[in-house]
């Protein structure tokens, strides 16, 4: 199966007072489709580490390949549009822009990344809301929205460019049980549905159970991946 | 690839949701541009007045015939003593006449000429003013009142009577407001004129003359050439003075200096003449600057500190955006276009209140016994003021904009999300 997102021997060392070695030569691959979860205690650098795979810290040893285009050393311009059209986010504080409309949310990184016009935009945009159940919220400013739709519009945000891959940063670490489990179906859907790869950082072991891969960490290295 | 109008509209929900912080930014902006303008038009116009004032009735060449000792006396032309140190003692005016020679020849000649723009003969007359007993020192002047009045204005400093009541009347005279005055005459009286030699001649006041400088109100009146020459008791060709107008005010200096080596004469320029009333008008200018720049960083820096502040505020929205694809680049120019909106905005409001302030305070009563002919405070309405403030407001509003929109450029998402 082909690799969709690989990382090589990555090291990374944050040199504040003293040296300290965050990750130590992490190595793996996420292959197209597959629902992958990275798990381990906090400081573990699972963190770190999908930061580094969302070319947000770019100060790391090692390489970085996402659809066999090698991102290590590529400009802050370039690693922003890779973003912009391959990498989807979603964030543990599901970040929306909170004066914008959750349509308009949706539909920024469409309208940054600039390929389609603002009437096909919106449509698709409306399109992913529906499926997801909120479009009922679409015109509503995003600061009124309550939690757990938040974060189904961030799901949403980060399907808009058709991404190579979804990276998550505890997606459900800030929800209750019930829209923990609706978020957590919504994104098992689009890996066996649409076929899309998605990572997700988690320290929720019922979470991460369910998921078809779990890579676990421990003091910046790979204990154990589930291969 | 940079997608201006999502950035623009970013930037514009950006200050819309905050338009309390907004307005205040754009209001500091406003009262600088609107003091630049109220002060700039106001300057100028009372700087075009008091140009008006002396400038527009001085003819920028004028001719006459200066009674003054010759530069080389014989000694001079001695071969002989020509390395020795030579002592003149009393050295006396050359005797010359006061007409300047040949003039109709010489009018004629600049008349040709593209640079000029209009000739004016005078006779100027040394007279008396007589009423009863009393005798009051005066001048009277010759003119071509119609020339005078379309070269030099000469009709905004009739404050009674009329030009044309002058040049239909050959026994007519414009008198002085302060002649007219000491010997309280008024239009339509007779007024009698005794030439130096005892003489008198009896004129018609057609009208009162008022330049604003009681000195010169106090001895002056104006005639027809004509009535001054008989005065004198001399021809037609007696032309004391020559008054030229240029097409340029900055030809005068070069072209008085080769009249006065060409023919012998004495040719001043305007600038010669007045060269204190440049130096007035430049420093008012500066002024006006130093004062609107003032008040434009004041508001800069008000800006400055709005955006920082609200960098602050936004960091999620610029670690969101980051995150999504929007390069560091497209970060700062999103709070680029907020502080340059502030600057659009304030600029043309202050624009606008400038113009409204300007309106007012030429409708604003200014009488004055030295400017007869100005009623209202003189103001400038040059849109070229206009397009400077507003232009202002971009280029303050842009430097301040600059530093805190850099600082959001570098921002790094990773340090934002990772904070939570």
């Amino acid at each position: 199966m082909k690799h969709v997102l690989q990382a090589r021997n990555i090291n990374k060392f944050f040199r504040d007072a003293e040296v300290f070695q965050a990750l130590k030569d992490v190595s793996f691959n996420v292959d197209k489709g597959e629902f992958v979860s990275i798990m381990g205690k906090s400081g573990c650098g699972k963190s770190t580490l999908l930061y580094i795979l969302s070319t947000m810290d770019t100060n790391y040893e090692g390489e970085l390949v996402l659809n066999d285009k090698v991102l290590t050393g590529r400009s802050a311009q370039e690693l922003a549009v890779v973003r912009n059209e391959h990498i989807g986010f979603i964030f543990q504080f599901h970040y929306l822009l909170p004066e914008f409309s959750v349509l308009e949310n949706v539909m920024l990184p469409a309208k940054k990344f600039g390929l389609k016009s603002k009437q096909e935009i919106e449509h698709d945009a409306m399109e992913i809301l529906r499926r997801l159940d909120v479009h009922e919220q679409a015109l509503k400013v995003a600061a009124k929205i309550s939690g757990g739709q938040k974060q189904r519009i961030a799901i949403a945000r980060s399907l808009i460019n058709n991404p190579t891959i979804i990276m998550g940063d505890e997606p459900t670490g800030n929800l209750d049980t019930k829209n923990s489990e609706n978020v957590f179906s919504i994104l098992k859907e689009l890996s066996h549905e649409n076929n899309l790869s998605l990572l997700v950082v988690t320290h929720d072991t019922d979470f991460a159970a369910k998921t078809d891969r779990i890579i676990t960490m421990e003091d910046g290295k790979i204990l154990s991946d589930g291969l | 690839m940079t997608n201006w109008g999502l950035l623009l509209k970013i930037a514009k929900t950006h200050l819309i949701t905050r338009i309390k912080q907004s307005s205040v930014a754009a209001l500091g902006v406003t009262f600088g541009i609107a003091t630049f303008v109220i002060l700039i038009s106001f300057m100028t116009g009372l700087n075009g007045m008091l140009d008006g004032l002396i400038l527009n009735r001085t003819p920028h060449i004028h001719i006459y015939n200066d009674i003054k000792p010759s530069e080389d006396q014989p000694i001079d032309y001695f071969d002989e003593l020509k390395n020795s140190f030579n002592v003149v003692n009393s050295i006396k005016p050359k005797q010359s006449q006061v007409r300047v020679h040949n003039a109709k020849a010489l009018i004629n000649f600049l008349e040709k000429d593209k640079r000029v723009k209009g000739v004016t003969p005078q006779v100027a007359a040394q007279v008396f003013y007589l009423a009863g007993s009393s005798q009051l020192n005066g001048r009277v002047n010759g003119i071509n009142v119609l020339d005078e009045v379309t070269l030099f204005n000469f009709d905004n400093y009739i404050v009674k009577g009329s030009a044309e009541a002058l040049a239909k009347n050959s026994e007519g005279i414009l008198i002085g407001s302060g002649v007219a005055a000491k010997l309280s005459l008024d239009i339509g009286d007779k007024v009698q004129i005794s030439n130096i030699n005892g003489t008198i001649y009896n004129l018609k006041i057609v009208g009162i003359y008022q330049s604003g400088l009681a000195d010169y109100d106090n001895i002056q009146s104006f005639a027809n050439i004509k009535t001054v020459q008989r005065i004198l008791g001399e021809g037609s060709n007696y032309i004391s003075d020559i008054n030229v107008k240029l097409h340029d005010l900055s030809l005068a200096p070069a072209m008085a200096k080769r009249l006065e080596s060409e023919f012998d004469l004495t040719a001043i320029d305007i600038e010669t003449a007045n060269a204190q009333f440049e130096t007035g008008t430049n420093i008012r200018n500066l002024i006006t600057y130093a004062v609107s720049i003032t008040l434009l960083l004041v508001a800069g820096f008000g800006i400055y500190n709005i955006l920082n502040m609200l960098i602050y505020e936004k960091m999620n929205d610029i670690a969101i955006l980051k995150a999504t694809g929007f390069s560091g680049n497209d970060v700062k120019l999103i709070f680029m276009f907020q502080a340059m909106l502030i600057g659009l905005v304030g600029g043309v409001l202050g624009v606008g209140i400038g113009y409204g302030v300007s309106v007012i305070i030429s409708h604003t009563p200014f009488e004055t016994e030295a400017l007869p002919t100005i009623d209202t405070f003189p103001v400038n309405f040059n849109g070229t003021y206009y397009v400077i403030g507003v232009a202002f407001a971009l280029i303050s509003t842009f430097f301040a904009g600059y530093l805190p929109a850099k600082k959001a450029q570098k921002i790094d998402p990773v340090d934002i999300i990772r904070g939570q």
